[in-house]
């Protein structure tokens, strides 16, 4: 009997809840941490991102529309996929970050469970960040928390799962939708996790995923007019020159956490406040 | 059959801005029509896909795009076509014609607006004195299914209302059945009632289901001397598209070059995109050449488009993507 022939796979862009390959037919070759050969991986173009700026406009709507609850299900979901892919989850992680197996297995289980904690916050996020106001009339006061739109992250060039999964299910689960630039060096585990969420009827086009060169995609994610908040975690040194072209149509700009940062910045950063007045009686 | 035997001859001021034609050349007869129609070749379908297709990857440099979107801006004819349209809908359309980018004196006026006949007068007045031709569409728009007695009234009723442009649909019906000669006369008989009106004679091309078809029709509505060839109405699922504008182009750069009268082009239908319009002008200049690149040969029939031309042409300026809301809806 020969030898069954490999089938190599090249990971593809996630936009729009579809696989696709660079509209500029580039891909780029992505290696473990020992510097062998780990895969082929297409390389966004600034046409892909303004594709995936697009989807993720149309899908933002009707994705916040869905009720609380039903959001929360569909997060819930993702990380059932996930659950299920955890070994090949880990293998990746392993080999991106350069770390043993059990602690990429041990990242891996941290990041599912941020996925299960996201998908709780979906129905809460009203009740903590909004509130009932005291005013000085008959009229009940509420602050409600809506989403800002399309968040644009740059996820962390290190933490190639755990750190994606922080960055990106944050703003979903507020109701954003998203497009993310994956870490340029170990964009497999958050290539794996877009591709899980097509399975977890989350709406094509809540989160895009590209992988490619940040020196190109960054500004221009920074810079779209469309994009409503970016999170510059894992921008680097280039957080200042980015936040300034992100100040040009005056989004939301989430910069690297400090120590001792809160737990719920990346939940509360891209939240606008709608402030509604209700008469009191009849 | 042939009642009419000659196209008339074009006489006389035509609408805003266009030159007046020379003469076309004569059918007598639906005999000469038939053996003229059959002298033309066949469309090679394959071939016309495959450079339509090849055609459509040229790349435009930056100094040209914005050169190619501005010359796209003043070719739209902005069009609304819907039972709901109103006349302030009509107004908006109006002033969006005539200062597509209010912030912006840079920005072309778009060739003309697109209504239909009652809405005529409104867009009219709406417009005053800006350089933006009034086109209805008439003859029983989109299907052209009524008597030529009733068509005939509905162009005089949009010209009378004073259309500078007049979009005609053809009987598909009939020209599908071999019924040319009916068709022609229509044509011709609708030119007449235009008067100083320009005639843009709509195809429907989805339509017509063969390349060869919209070659025949295309020279069948210019010997009938329309002033202008269109493909689609934008009420089927099928518009243009490029393999069907490369034809189309071809009949009238063969057209002009047997005859030495120039036929326009208009495309409409589905074309959304700036990018899409960029492609359609390399088309137009690789096939009819660079004299058809101007707004009294080529057109496109669009709404949406002219927002995302508008938002291109800003990206260019400002170096980042734009908001569609940016823009006002159509």
């Amino acid at each position: 009997m020969s030898d069954r022939i490999d089938v190599r796979k090249t990971y593809k862009l996630v936009i729009k809840g579809a696989f696709v390959r660079s509209e500029s037919g580039r891909s780029y070759e992505v290696t473990d941490a020992t510097g062998a050969f780990w895969a082929n991986v297409a390389q966004a173009s600034r046409k892909d991102l303004r594709e995936a700026v697009v989807a993720a406009r149309a899908a933002q709507s009707p994705w916040w529309a869905a009720s609380a609850y039903n959001r929360g299900q569909v997060i819930y979901r993702l990380a059932e996929m996930a659950e299920a892919r955890r070994g090949e989850l880990a293998e990746h992680v392993a080999a991106a970050e350069g770390v043993p197996t059990a602690k990429a297995a041990a990242s891996v289980a941290r990041g599912i469970d941020r996925i299960v904690w996201y998908a709780g916050w979906t129905d809460k996020v009203a009740q903590v960040f909004g509130g009932a106001n005291p005013v000085a009339g008959p009229f009940f006061n509420f602050s409600l928390p809506v989403p800002s739109g399309v968040v644009g992250v740059i996820a962390p060039e290190d933490s190639s799962f755990e750190g994606f999964v922080d960055a990106v299910l944050a703003p979903i689960a507020t109701g954003n939708a998203v497009v993310a630039l994956a870490s340029a060096t170990r964009p497999t585990p958050a290539l794996l996790l877009g591709e899980m969420s097509a399975t977890s009827d989350l709406p094509g086009g809540v989160m895009n995923v590209l992988s490619g060169d940040r020196d190109e995609l960054a500004p221009v994610l920074c810079a779209h007019e469309d994009v409503d908040g970016v999170d510059l975690e894992g921008a680097g040194d280039a957080v200042g020159a980015l936040a300034e072209l992100a100040a040009g149509s005056i989004k939301r700009v989430l910069r690297p956490p400090t120590t001792g940062a809160s737990e719920l910045r990346k939940l509360r950063a891209f939240i606008e406040t709608s402030t509604v007045w209700h008469t009191i009686g009849q | 059959m042939v009642q009419v035997t000659t196209t008339p001859l074009r006489s006389g001021a035509s609408a805003v801005r266009f030159a007046t034609r020379g003469s076309g050349p004569r059918i007598e007869s639906e005999v000469e029509l038939r053996s003229v129609l059959a002298s033309l070749s066949g469309v090679d379908a394959v071939g016309a896909d495959a450079r339509a297709a090849k055609l459509a990857t040229r790349s435009i440099k930056r100094s040209s795009k914005m050169a190619a979107l501005d010359l796209a801006i003043s070719m739209v004819d902005l069009t609304t076509l819907e039972g709901a349209d109103t006349p302030g809908r009509v107004a908006s359309l109006c002033a969006k014609a005539a200062r597509p980018d209010p912030s912006d004196h840079g920005v072309p006026s778009v060739a003309a607006v697109c209504v239909y006949p009652d809405l005529v007068a409104t867009a009219k007045r709406a417009l005053g004195d800006a350089p933006v031709a009034v086109a209805a569409v008439a003859t029983a728009f989109p299907s052209g299914r009524a008597s030529l007695a009733v068509k005939l009234a509905d162009v005089a009723e949009a010209c009378l209302a004073g259309a500078d442009e007049i979009d005609m649909v053809i009987d598909r019906g009939a020209f599908l059945a071999g019924r040319l000669g009916q068709v022609f006369d229509e044509i011709v008989a609708v030119k007449a009632a235009c008067g100083p009106a320009y005639l843009k004679v709509i195809l429907e091309t989805g339509e017509l289901v063969t390349y060869d078809n919209v070659r025949r029709a295309s020279w069948l509505a210019m010997l009938a001397g329309a002033d202008f060839i269109k493909t689609s109405t934008g009420k089927v699922p099928v518009a243009a598209t490029p393999p069907v504008a490369l034809v189309m182009l071809e009949a009238a750069r063969d057209f002009a070059e047997s005859t030495g009268t120039a036929v326009g082009v208009k495309l409409a239908g589905g074309i959304r995109s700036a990018k899409d319009a960029i492609r359609y002008l390399v088309l137009v200049n690789e096939t009819a050449g660079s004299a058809w690149l101007s707004p009294e040969r080529f057109r496109f029939g669009a709404s949406s488009l002219l927002n995302d031309l508008l938002m291109q042409r800003l990206k260019q300026q400002r170096g980042a993507y734009v908001r569609p809301d940016e823009f006002s809806g159509d």
